[in-house]
């Protein structure tokens, strides 16, 4: 029994095997954080299908890039939406019923997208560029951010500041001008 | 496996999904979800350009590096102003949100 099992233990195989394992993550994840009602599992779906994006990362060739992908992605933006819901959304209230026309129409929209951007996927004839480089390593990474890509590199700091500080004075002024009543109207009981 | 049309493929059915979750929730957290699934989806069209076709390796990962750096800026404002959202209507719920309807 062990040698014919041990014959469909080839690399390519495995490689197959967990490259459609990776996919069913990504795709799977992506279903369950968009059609399930309860946001939690929204949320859960999303990290799944996150982490199934750094697999496709690696099979990419980047393991910098997934490495990020999990830290950046599943490790902060998902907790930090998971602590917007624990701050927003009473679970306790009732979720008002899917418009049926909404959900028939946004079927169609991104049906209509899907179709023709797989008709320019198919009909474009792609064609390698010449390779300037062939180095995948972090080090060469490093080095281009901090001199071709300085600019790029600076940008994003600024970015995130501006939109950090940003958020922290949005939610603290929301938070100091409560609408009168709105604390008593409240009921959060339990 | 190792083609650009599967990674081209993936991308675009992620996108898709990200697309009509965005159209059909109303939950503002709900279309926060989907926007990082269609950020996703356009860094994996990235990474899979500069796999097989691109010049050099090290520029798509700088894209998928700003991508992901303007996704962490933009979930930290939206998820801001769904809380100050949630706070003025008691609800985060993008139909009850028509202040502003003409």
């Amino acid at each position: 029994m062990q040698p014919v099992i041990a014959q469909y233990i080839r690399p390519e195989v495995v490689a197959y095997a967990v490259f459609f394992f990776v996919l069913l993550l990504t795709l799977g994840g992506a279903l369950i954080a968009v059609i399930p009602k309860s946001i939690i599992h929204n949320v859960f779906g999303l990290a799944t299908s996150l982490v199934g994006v750094a697999g496709l990362f690696i099979y990419l060739g980047s393991e910098f890039l997934a490495m990020m992908e999990i830290l950046i992605y599943v490790g902060a933006i998902c907790i930090a939406i998971v602590f917007a819901i624990m701050l927003s959304q009473p679970m306790h209230l009732q979720i008002p019923p899917r418009l049926r026309p909404k959900v028939f129409f946004s079927f169609v929209v991104s049906l209509v997208v899907f179709i023709s951007f797989t008709v320019m996927v198919v009909r474009t004839p792609w064609e390698q560029a010449v390779r300037t480089s062939n180095d995948w390593g972090v080090k060469r990474l490093g080095t281009l951010l901090l001199t071709r890509y300085e600019l790029l590199f600076e940008l994003i700091s600024l970015v995130l500041l501006m939109s950090i500080i940003g958020a922290v004075i949005t939610a603290a002024t929301a938070s100091s001008e409560k609408a009168p009543g709105s604390r008593d109207g409240e009921e959060d009981g339990v | 496996m190792n083609s650009l049309t599967v990674y081209l493929f993936v991308a675009l059915l992620l996108f898709c999904i990200g697309m009509f979750g965005l159209l059909q929730r109303r939950s503002l957290i709900g279309m926060i979800i989907s926007i990082e699934l269609m950020l996703n989806a356009a860094g994996i069209n990235f990474m899979a350009f500069n796999r097989f076709l691109g010049p050099d390796p090290a520029v798509g990962q700088i894209m998928v590096l700003f991508i992901m750096g303007i996704a962490a800026a933009e979930a930290a404002i939206a998820l801001s102003l769904t809380l100050a959202l949630f706070r003025k209507l008691r609800s985060i719920n993008i139909e009850h949100a028509r202040d502003l309807r003409g």
